[in-house]
Order: structure tokens, then C-alpha cells, then sequence
């Protein structure tokens, strides 16, 4: 527990140092996305029954906390190949399950900063939300299985281009396909097929009606949490294969 | 202490390692010598068990690391060749994570982190973040880290690298030291008066394979005490011999120009295989 803890204490006391700066910069893209596309685009619009504004801010939970989860991948990848401290947990007495929990603990406390701005930014706007159990376990599943997925690919790249690579051809599409910005009621057969193999559209959905008070799908959020633990096992068999 | 048997190591079609054997002994101060790609790197990587071998064998202290790696884990400190420290925290938090990682008990890991912090001369520096710190300070906090849970092996590979000699000569003091209070050492150098200031043994490996083994002074009496550098058009061409009389004898029968001086391990490196260590 000791070596879990380590790799997790590690990630928070750099968290603490660089808090101002992560909160803001977390802000910047979410607040962009409310102006632009609640207050300009879809004032007065009405998607699923609510005001446009209240349908975006759970899309934009889920995509923030999801962007900042998977963003652990970079931390993990620059203490691989630029300060090599990962060497250290490799040395040290350490399991790889306790190297991936830390990790991936770390990227959920990112997701969850993410979220948490957003809902403060969200109050600002006069938006409410729902903040309930279920909407916080919707949350947590969505940052489990990005941070999850960014202890695999940061394992699986040879450098830091090849993450920057990876988010452009993983989690950019994911943020604009997976009923973030629009319902997923709108697009053609095909597309809502092909998104629904996407975790993101789970979580979201799941997010969403939580946040807005709906009655749970349990069934996304059993699949969302398929998904995790999917990515978290490979994660560790990941951890096992990396070689200094 | 440390045993390794039969150790090959391939990356892709280089061959790093090609049937290493080796034995250090409980207490000494041990120097692993060779030029860029002799496979001392990957010694010492095996050894921390960062790298798995091919193929052969490598026992600390009764533990295989390929077998029992977590338990050959908590024998060792290491200090590696590159700078691993977490820049955006201080020192003391650099240790307390160190600490974590080895299972320290946290009353513990305060106790050893001041004492560390105090062997290496950084305690008023523990609470500055280690972005702030001089290439020797950062160098003797890794030392710090890699002693903090009291291994009876220390693994140094290169661990003055790119300092001026001032600080390479405080680290030495550090080192000795370390030594002195029982612990194992193995050093990877490509300092030659590193090795012979620090080490009771030395081994030289050349293409991953160990081909000389002795006390320095040993390696250095087989080349011959005394050398000759005779400095012709194209090159420098050492020559060597057992006294100094002899030396003499070949200097007056030279044409050019040459140098008379007592060897030194890089003379024995060179005449063992054509080579020089440093770079």
C-alpha cells in the first residue's frame, strides 16, 4: 500500500504546487464553450427538453474531466523520458498494480478538479445542476477509465510526440462524437452505432442524467464501468511490460 | 554479495552483454571500467533489476533478481547515470517519497531523511525546491535518496558525471564514506582517477565481456609500472615497461619525441584492448 501511495503522493504534491495554474487552464476551454456555443449558438435553443446551456454543462463535465484524466499520460511520459523518475518506481520495491492505482488515482483527482471548475463555472452562468451521489460516481467511472487509458497508451508510446499523437487520433474525436456538445438522438443510425463503442458516450450519457435530475442508466454505467476495468488490468500488464 | 553468472543481454541485434561473469565481495569498493557501450550500463540496469537479462544469472545478497526482484530490490540503493530527481519538489519531499517507496515506516523515513540530508551536507537546503539546486547538490541528493533505507549494496553509475573536479573530489569524501560504513559499492566511472582514488577492485569489460579483474594496483604492476608516449606524426603510441631504467634504455634509442611517466589504469585498459576509456 506503501508503494501506491508513493506514486499517488508523488503526482498530489505536484498537483499542489502547480494548483493555481491547473485551475485556471482548466477553466479556459470550458469557459470558451459556454460563451461560444451556450450564451451565442444555442441561446433560447432547446435540446432533450432543457435549455441548451443546462444540456452542455454535463457534456462539458464529461469532456474536461475526461481531457484531464487522460491527461496524466503526459506527467506519466515526462517522468519516463525527460526526468526518468519513473526509473525510480521501476527500482524500488514496487508492484506494478501499485504503479498503475497511483497513476490512475492521480488522473482521477485531475478529472474531478476538471469537473469541480466546471460546476463553479457553471454556478457563475446561473446554471444548476443536479449534484447527486449518482452524478459523482458518473464522474468518477469517467475519469477511471481515461486515467486508466492514459497509464496504457503513456506504457505504450516510445515518446512524448507519440502521446500528443495519440490524444489527437483518441480523445479529440471522442469529445465532439459522444453527446458532449449535441444529443446523440440527432445523428444517422450509422454514427449513433459506431459512437455507442465509444466510453465516452456512456459517461456522458450518465453524467448527463444525473445532472439533470433523469433516473440513471444503469446499463452505461455498467459498461462505463466494463470499460475501466478493462483499461485498468491492461494498464498493469502495461506497467509490467515497459523496460527501462 | 554480488554474483553474476553467465549474463547476456541483446537490444535488437547488439549484443550489450555476452556472458558476463563476475563476483564482488561483501565490503568492497568495486569499479566496473569500460569505454561507451561496454555494457557496464546495462550491468548495473540489470542489477536494479530495470533490465531483464537474456539469459544467465544475477544473485545480490542471496537474492536472484529475476527470480525474487522485490526482495533483491530492498538490498540496493541506486544512483543513476541521469538526474532522476522530481525537479518541482524539495529535497526532503524527494526522500520522504523515496522513503514510501520503501516501505519505511514514516517516523523512520523523517529520521533517515534529516540524517541523509545531514551526511551530504544539504540540510539547509532540504526545504528548496531541487530546480534550485547546483549539479553537485543535485548529485549528492540522489546519493541521499539511494541511502535512505540503509541498503547493503549501492550501485553508482557515473555518479559524478559532468561535475568539475572541486565536486567530483567532495563526492569522492561522500563515497568513501559510505563505504567505510559497510556498505557494497559497485561504481561504473569513465574517470580513471576515480577508480583508482575509490576502488579496492576493479574490472574491465570491453564488448559486454569482463576482461581484466584485480586490485588497481594489481592491473596496473601486470601492464608494467612505467610508460612511454612516443609522440610520432600520426599518433601517440604508448609503450611499457617494468622499471624505469628500462624505459630510459628505449627513450634514448628513439627518434622523436616522448614522455616518461608511471602508468595508470587507462594504461591498462589501452593495453588490454587498443582502446581508451574515456571518451
Amino acid at each position: 500500500m506503501k508503494g501506491f501511495f508513493a506514486v499517488f503522493l508523488r503526482e498530489m504534491l505536484i498537483i499542489r504546487k502547480r494548483l493555481f495554474k491547473m485551475i485556471l487552464s482548466f477553466s479556459v476551454s470550458p469557459l470558451l464553450y459556454m460563451v461560444a456555443f451556450g450564451l451565442g449558438l444555442g441561446r433560447g435553443l432547446e435540446v432533450e427538453n432543457v435549455q441548451y446551456m443546462v444540456f452542455l454543462v454535463p457534456g462539458l463535465v464529461a469532456m474536461s474531466s475526461m481531457g484531464q484524466s487522460f491527461a496524466i499520460s503526459s506527467e506519466i511520459n515526462i517522468s519516463r523520458f525527460y526526468w526518468k523518475i519513473f526509473e525510480e518506481f521501476q527500482a524500488a520495491p514496487v508492484s506494478n498494480l501499485a504503479i498503475a492505482l497511483g497513476e490512475t488515482l492521480s488522473g482521477m483527482v485531475r478529472g474531478v478538479m476538471a469537473a469541480s471548475v466546471i460546476i463553479v463555472l457553471a454556478i457563475v452562468f446561473g446554471v444548476r445542476i443536479h449534484l447527486s451521489l449518482y452524478f459523482w460516481m458518473s464522474v468518477l467511472a469517467n475519469t477511471f477509465i481515461f486515467s486508466a487509458l492514459a497509464v496504457n497508451t503513456s506504457m505504450l508510446v516510445r515518446s512524448h510526440a507519440d502521446q500528443a499523437m495519440l490524444s489527437n487520433f483518441v480523445i479529440t474525436p471522442m469529445a465532439f462524437l459522444c453527446g458532449t456538445f449535441f444529443s446523440l438522438q440527432s445523428l444517422p443510425d450509422w454514427a449513433y452505432f459506431v459512437v455507442q463503442a465509444l466510453p465516452l458516450t456512456h459517461t456522458s450519457g450518465i453524467i448527463r442524467a444525473a445532472a439533470l435530475g433523469n433516473a440513471m442508466p444503469w446499463n452505461h454505467f455498467f459498461i462505463a464501468l466494463g470499460f475501466g476495468i478493462v483499461f485498468f488490468v491492461s494498464s498493469v500488464l502495461m506497467v509490467k511490460r515497459v523496460e527501462a | 554479495m554480488i554474483k553474476i553468472e553467465k549474463l547476456y543481454k541483446h537490444y535488437k541485434k547488439n549484443a550489450a552483454l555476452q556472458g558476463l561473469d563476475l563476483h564482488i565481495h561483501r565490503g568492497s569498493f568495486f569499479g566496473l571500467l569500460g569505454p561507451n557501450g561496454a555494457g557496464k550500463t546495462t550491468t548495473v540496469k540489470i542489477l536494479t533489476t530495470l533490465v531483464r537479462p537474456d539469459s544467465g544469472r544475477a544473485v545480490i545478497n542471496g537474492f536472484d533478481v529475476v527470480k525474487e526482484p522485490t526482495s533483491a530490490k530492498m538490498q540496493i540503493g541506486v544512483v543513476q547515470q541521469s538526474i532522476n530527481l522530481d525537479m518541482e519538489l524539495t529535497a526532503k519531499e524527494n526522500l520522504f517519497i523515496h522513503g514510501l517507496l520503501y516501505r519505511m515506516p514514516y517516523k523512520a523515513i523523517k529520521k533517515a531523511g534529516e540524517e541523509m540530508l545531514s551526511f551530504v551536507d544539504l540540510d539547509s537546503s532540504a526545504d528548496m525546491p531541487v530546480k534550485t539546486f547546483s549539479g553537485g547538490m543535485k548529485r549528492k541528493l540522489m546519493i541521499a535518496r539511494a541511502l535512505m533505507h540503509k541498503p547493503e549494496v549501492v550501485f553508482l553509475d557515473e555518479p559524478t558525471a559532468g561535475l568539475d573536479a572541486k565536486t567530483r573530489r567532495k563526492l569522492w569524501i561522500i563515497l568513501r564514506k559510505i563505504n567505510q560504513n559497510g556498505a557494497t559499492i559497485l561504481l561504473t566511472t569513465h574517470y580513471i582517477e576515480e577508480a583508482e582514488s575509490l576502488c579496492s577492485e576493479v574490472g574491465i569489460v570491453d564488448f559486454g565481456k569482463l576482461i581484466a579483474l584485480d586490485t588497481p594496483k594489481n592491473l596496473i604492476q601486470s601492464a608494467g609500472h612505467i610508460v612511454v608516449d612516443e609522440m610520432t606524426e600520426k599518433e601517440i603510441k604508448s609503450h611499457f615497461f617494468s622499471s624505469r631504467k628500462e624505459a630510459s634504455l628505449f627513450v634514448e634509442r628513439l627518434k622523436g619525441s616522448a614522455l616518461v611517466r608511471e602508468a595508470n589504469l587507462e594504461d591498462v585498459f589501452l593495453k588490454l584492448t587498443g582502446r581508451r576509456v574515456s571518451p
